[in-house]
């Protein structure tokens, strides 16, 4: 029972980080209809530049945590999302009215691209970087000795998580941006017609989604300490994934496909093997399309003819 | 455009570079032998990679002015474009015959050989996944599971069995159409984006099981020592019972070369001659109605299903028996060659010579392999280059370079259509 309790932690945690790169994917899809496969990616430069600029401050020689991991999460949210804004205005934008597979092939590009862009510029191997956030609390001990432990790191992905969730929420439903968004999903020619700026709207949906992303790729370099050129293929296709059972479009599913996907990942890897944990995800994947092909929350598609 | 405009253009784009690189360029980590990170600048290079945006911002605008906005047709006139289907006639056969005399005359230069042997390979794969994705319109982004399914029904038939490629080259496709058919019962009901997202999970599950089956498979090490093909029987080698000592003749490994040649030019022939009889036959005449509109094609009363699994079956068959050859041409095969970067080259190849179109996917696997081959030396580069190349194009043309493919059916006289009236991948 601690163990499972253990398992249950660890794999909320790493169900938030799916769930915030996730929101990315749906959005995109929600508002274009399209997969952004380069969104994968996008979280793997979000972790890189994360990483470069926690050395920075350090060799500055800022001690102070808060200060530090504030910067850095600022620092790596603008760029990541000027990442986002630029690729959709190279690769998608002159795209849009082409037909549906151009704007695709033209993510798969893009994310080879931002691959290699990165192995060229920081090199192949693993980039390692000293726990920051160290410390936790045991929860419960039991009498064989297991200890169930919660680290401040894991209280904060979560808690990060849930601010970020609640902005965004608030972001859509609310603000005027959000209206707009909402509108080019129902329609765009209807929404430009009575004056919504949809090239804008679209620009901004990238631009949120790909400061999501940064800051889940900061969270993955907190909590695992590593970040890699080749991490986003795999973290990207999970949160496919977490968004499609979700059901794509849809905000809330898409955080709680993740939370799913992180759970089954985590429950696989602690009871049945460590190497198939991908296969299992994936296996999950196709198996909730072929029974519900609209996800947990998503609406029917309808068919238009 | 003014200058000051053209300028300010620059700059803004200048701008936008200078942060984008900032750090992933200017500032190089490394992780030292104790495990920690150290850095180091590179203002120089950042600099120059920003300076470069400014120039290609300002050179790029310039050649916009000049060749007007409509630049891109510019580039290809209708004229020219009507006269490419018509060399298009001419140019099948020609390059047909001069296939047939490659090795002939490039008996002695070896790489050109291989070369060949590699181009031809993806050409056959080319044309497979043509029947998926170019005639059913069912996009497919895990094709390389096929490949991968025929070449380690060889590779472990032969190496365990020790059964000769003639028995195993039909087994090796009937698997892999067997997987297909596994594959497509689950797509039956997915459309377009979905269903390449599964297929795109179900390539990764394959090589997963392949790296992580290690009693079966070898996992990352591979399966080495893969018998070599023999010529019906008789093998291509220099001893007694060999081709070369029963015809008299003087033995040469290049022999060997020449026969994979052709046998993967049969191979890629059989593969071209099916596909142009089928979607002559009701079910190709299925698949193209089923790209065109699924709805309405129901409506017709054709059964989507088998319409889809066989199309898929086809498709996973001809992507066995390349896979069979590729086992027995490399007598080694690991995991490594089966990665998600194999299936979008293909798929690269499919759309950039245009869907449906044979000989639009003949060139352009000749073009992407012949270009990956200029880059060989600059191997971190090359898969830059390659999705580079891959968004451009796809933004030049995204119905790729042959835009034209011969009708199916026609009433009196036979006609190119333009492949921007076909649609693709609606699934």
């Amino acid at each position: 029972m601690d163990y499972f309790t253990q398992q249950l932690i660890n794999g909320l945690v790493l169900g938030s980080i799916y769930g915030l790169i996730a929101i990315g994917y749906t959005m995109v899809y929600g508002i274009v209809g399209m997969i952004n496969f380069a969104h994968g990616d996008i979280f793997m430069i979000g972790g890189f530049i994360a990483l470069i600029t926690f050395l920075i401050l350090i060799s500055l020689g800022l001690t102070a945590i808060p200060v530090i991991l504030l910067v850095v999460l600022l620092v790596s949210m603008a760029i990541t999302a000027l990442y986002g804004w630029t690729i959709e205005r190279i690769a998608y934008r002159p795209l849009r009215h082409s037909f549906r597979l151009a704007p695709m092939l033209s993510a798969i590009g893009m994310s080879f691209v931002l691959t290699n862009y990165s192995q060229v510029a920081q090199g192949a191997r693993v980039k390692p970087i000293p726990p920051f956030i160290t410390g936790g609390y045991t929860l419960h001990e039991s009498a064989d000795g297991f200890v169930i432990q919660l680290s401040n790191i894991q209280i904060m992905v979560v808690i990060t998580t849930i601010v970020l969730l609640a902005i965004f929420t608030w972001l859509v439903s609310r603000t005027r941006l959000g209206r707009d968004m909402r509108a080019c999903e129902q329609d765009q020619t209807m929404a430009a017609l009575l004056g919504v700026d949809v090239d804008r709207t679209i620009s901004m949906t990238f631009v949120i989604g790909a400061a999501l992303a940064a800051v889940a790729g900061l969270m993955y370099l907190l909590y695992y300490g590593l970040v890699d050129f080749f991490m986003g293929f795999v973290a990207g296709i999970k949160a496919f994934t977490a968004a499609v059972l979700g059901g794509i479009g849809s905000l809330p599913g898409a955080m709680l496909g993740g939370l799913a996907i992180g759970l089954i990942e985590t429950f696989w890897s602690a009871y049945f093997s460590v190497e198939y944990k991908d296969v299992a995800a994936f296996s999950i994947l196709i198996v909730v399309l072929i029974f519900m092909p609209t996800g947990l929350l998503g609406r029917p598609e309808v068919e238009k003819v | 455009m003014g200058i000051p405009a053209l300028l300010k253009t620059a700059f803004i784009n200048a701008l936008i570079a200078l942060v984008l690189f900032s750090l992933m360029i200017g500032i190089r980590t490394e992780a030292g032998s104790s495990g920690q990170l150290t850095y180091w600048t590179r203002f120089g290079e950042l600099a120059s990679l920003v300076a470069a945006v400014f120039g290609g911002s300002i050179v790029i605008e310039l050649l916009r002015q000049w060749i007007g906005p409509t630049g891109a047709e510019k580039l290809v006139p209708p004229g020219v474009q009507s006269g490419l289907s018509f060399i298009g006639r001419y140019l099948a056969p020609a390059l047909l015959i001069f296939t047939l005399l490659v090795p002939v005359i490039f008996y002695n230069q070896r790489y050109i050989l291989d070369l060949a042997i590699l181009v031809l390979t993806y050409v056959m794969l080319g044309w497979g996944l043509n029947v998926v994705v170019g005639l059913a319109g069912l996009l497919d982004l895990g094709y390389v599971a096929f490949y991968a399914v025929g070449a380690y029904s060889y590779g472990l038939l032969a190496t365990n069995f020790g059964w000769s490629f003639w028995i195993c080259l039909p087994l090796a496709g009937i698997l892999a159409a067997f997987w297909g058919v596994l594959l497509g019962f689950p797509v039956l009901r997915l459309r377009g984006d979905y269903l390449a997202i599964v297929t795109l999970a179900f390539g990764e599950i394959i090589r997963l099981v392949i790296i992580n089956w290690q009693d079966l498979t070898g996992g990352p090490n591979g399966v080495s020592g893969i018998p070599r093909p023999s010529f019906f029987g008789i093998p291509l080698d220099s001893s007694e019972d060999g081709l070369a000592a029963r015809l008299g003749i003087e033995y040469s490994p290049t022999h060997r070369i020449v026969f994979l040649f052709y046998l993967i030019l049969a191979l890629a022939l059989l593969t071209n001659w099916v596909t142009i009889r089928l979607r002559r036959l009701p079910i190709g005449r299925a698949w193209e109605a089923l790209r065109e509109d699924e709805v309405a094609c129901r409506a017709l009363g054709i059964n989507t299903t088998t319409t889809k699994l066989t199309a898929f079956a086809t498709g996973a068959m001809f992507g066995g028996f390349a896979g069979a050859f590729f086992a027995t041409r490399q007598g080694f095969i690991s995991p490594e060659s089966f990665t998600f970067q194999e299936s979008a080259l293909v798929l690269a190849i499919v759309v950039l010579g245009g869907m449906g179109s044979q000989l639009g996917v003949a060139l352009a696997a000749l073009a992407m392999i012949g270009g990956f081959e200029l880059f060989r030396s600059l191997e971190t580069y090359r898969m830059l280059v390659f999705g580079m190349a891959m968004v451009l194009i796809m933004i030049w043309r995204p119905r790729g370079l042959i835009g034209h493919r011969a009708p199916t059916v026609y009433l009196t006289k036979a006609q190119a259509i333009s492949s921007d009236l076909v649609k693709e991948g609606h699934g």
